[in-house]
């Protein structure tokens, strides 16, 4: 469960930062791009609390 | 920046209960940590809010592109050195707070006045924060936004989305910060992450289709080298030294002795470069983009028209992720610097409970919020708050690497039993002065003030330590 929540995450920050070069490639319209990282938003936040270990400040 | 600025100190201060470990004694051995902690650390904790503001304000003062692209670099990588072999070297022989390490060198009130300033300069970043934060809330409600040149509110709707934001802010902080502080964990990555998509895609539409274009389009549209209105222009050296003084209390200042005396070794100062060159390089590089792109979609913006309102600049490119980010960004930098704040002020007033000195900070943040100035005038306030903080880092330098060589007394406070080391005090208020004099009769401008504070601040402390020393020996 782990591994796919992780998995799930991390897909969510590629589809942060990916559609950003592909909006600069030509290869996908300014409004595609902003869809796609709200999806990659939403991604990120459902799934990361779950795998993120917490952390004690240094 | 700043904020990333520093942020931490006070976690040390009496009383607290975020980082009660270890205040008053070194790190032992068994409690130190990993380069990855250090890496990790950094990196989040400069993608601030304020980064949003700071690369479109090099935009506004005229900033060219070589000064931008080549001042930052090298500026941070000045800052870099500064924590590893400044700050990095004392906190790994000696593994106490800066703020134990002050009160052993300085005394208790001295100690207790530099917190009150170091909780006054949280109070107002965490404004600018608020500030950041309110201009992506105030999207929905089509609310006006600050513009270049206003230093006062200028509609009642940024007003209340500033105070709605610094209230929800300022409770939050007042019931303790740690849900926050993971949440801020949490986000970190993927704010970075926004930054760096913001950029790249604003450059085709900034008229960047290829690494070709990027040179002529950086110079001819993105940093033309003009100040927009009547700011003033900003150069290379400007760029350089506002790069590196940018987190001066933390370095300089010493204020990250706190952080590095669990490093294993002082080569964990080069951990620093993940903050300086995530947030502090691509980030304001980034949003100076941003900003970029709004200048040329609305050509007919004067100076008197322009606003600088990060939340529709990331909304515009990166559409809800955009917005939300800076509300993010703004919040989970703003309510610690709050919740610390806090904590400066409760040494003051120890009978007041953490909620209440929490939330009168809170109250100040979000009143300082209020007026644009706080982020129009943000790189004057970065200056202005590393400048006041930086004498005492130059104190706890000499005191461990000076004092000793000249057969004077480290930690002298402590050794004689007094609450107020009056060579250090004198340092930290006599070199402001000096500074205000060179600001003042010479004209000196702001970002530069520091490299001379440093050395009188030097010389005041060395000069007055031996004065004061001497004295009390000869009785």
């Amino acid at each position: 469960m782990k591994i796919l929540l992780c998995t799930l995450g991390l897909i969510g920050l590629l589809a942060t930062v990916l559609p950003s070069v592909l909006v600069c490639s030509g290869t996908i319209e300014p409004g595609t791009h902003k869809t796609i990282m709200l999806i990659g938003m939403i991604l990120w936040f459902v799934t990361a609390p779950f795998f993120m270990k917490r952390k004690k400040s240094v | 920046m700043p904020e990333e600025l520093n942020t931490r100190e006070t976690e040390s201060a009496p009383g607290s209960t975020a980082a009660n470990e270890y205040e008053r004694e070194s790190v032992p051995e068994s409690k130190l940590k990993g380069l990855r902690s250090f890496v990790g650390m950094y990196a989040g904790e400069h993608a601030a809010g304020t980064e949003f503001v700071i690369g479109p304000l090099f935009v506004v003062h005229g900033v060219s592109a070589f000064d931008m692209l080549v001042g930052l670099l090298l500026g941070n990588f000045m800052a870099v050195l500064s924590w590893r072999f400044l700050c990095a070297p004392i906190a790994v022989r000696v593994r106490q707070t800066m703020y134990y390490q002050l009160e052993r060198i300085c005394g208790i009130r001295l100690v207790t006045l530099y917190n009150l300033a170091n909780g006054l300069m949280f109070c107002f970043l965490a404004g600018a924060m608020v500030s950041v934060s309110a201009t992506a809330v105030g999207i929905p409600f089509n609310m006006k936004m600050p513009g270049l040149n206003d230093w006062l509110p200028n509609s009642a709707g940024w007003i209340v989305a500033v105070l709605a934001v610094g209230l929800v802010i300022s409770i939050v902080a007042a019931r303790g910060y740690d849900a926050v502080a993971r949440f801020a964990n949490i986000a970190s990555p993927w704010m970075v992450l926004v930054f760096l998509a913001c950029g790249i895609a604003a450059l085709p539409q900034l008229g960047i289709h290829s690494l070709a274009d990027f040179w002529p389009v950086a110079n001819k549209v993105i940093w033309k080298g003009v100040p927009i209105g009547g700011n003033a222009q900003y150069t290379f050296w400007h760029v350089f030294c506002f790069a590196w003084f940018c987190n001066l209390a933390m370095h300089v200042g010493m204020s990250d002795l706190s952080i590095f005396r669990y490093a294993r070794k002082a080569g964990y100062g080069y951990a620093s470069a993940a903050g300086m060159y995530v947030g502090h390089y691509m980030a304001w590089i980034s949003a100076a983009l941003l900003f970029a792109l709004y200048l040329k979609e609305n050509p007919a913006e004067t100076a008197d028209t322009a606003v600088l309102a990060p939340g529709p600049m990331a909304m515009n490119i990166a559409g809800l992720a955009g917005a939300v980010c800076v509300i993010i960004a703004g919040w989970t930098t703003a309510n610690p610097t709050i919740y610390r704040a806090g904590l400066a002020f409760q040494v003051l007033f120890r009978k007041w409970s953490r909620f209440r000195v929490t939330l009168v900070a809170g109250a100040l943040a979000t009143i300082g919020g209020i007026f644009p100035a706080l982020v129009m005038k943000l790189l004057d306030f970065v200056a202005l708050y590393g400048l006041i903080l930086m004498p005492m880092g130059t104190v706890i330098f000499l005191d461990y690497w000076v004092l000793p060589k000249l057969n004077l007394k480290s930690f002298y406070a402590e050794v004689a039993g007094i609450s107020t080391n009056w060579a250090a005090g004198a340092a930290w208020i006599l070199s402001l002065c000096f500074c205000l004099a060179l600001f003042l009769l010479f004209g000196m401008e702001q970002f530069f003030l520091f490299i001379p504070c440093w050395f009188f601040a030097a010389v005041l402390y060395i000069a007055g330590s031996r004065i004061i020393q001497r004295r009390v020996h000869q009785i």
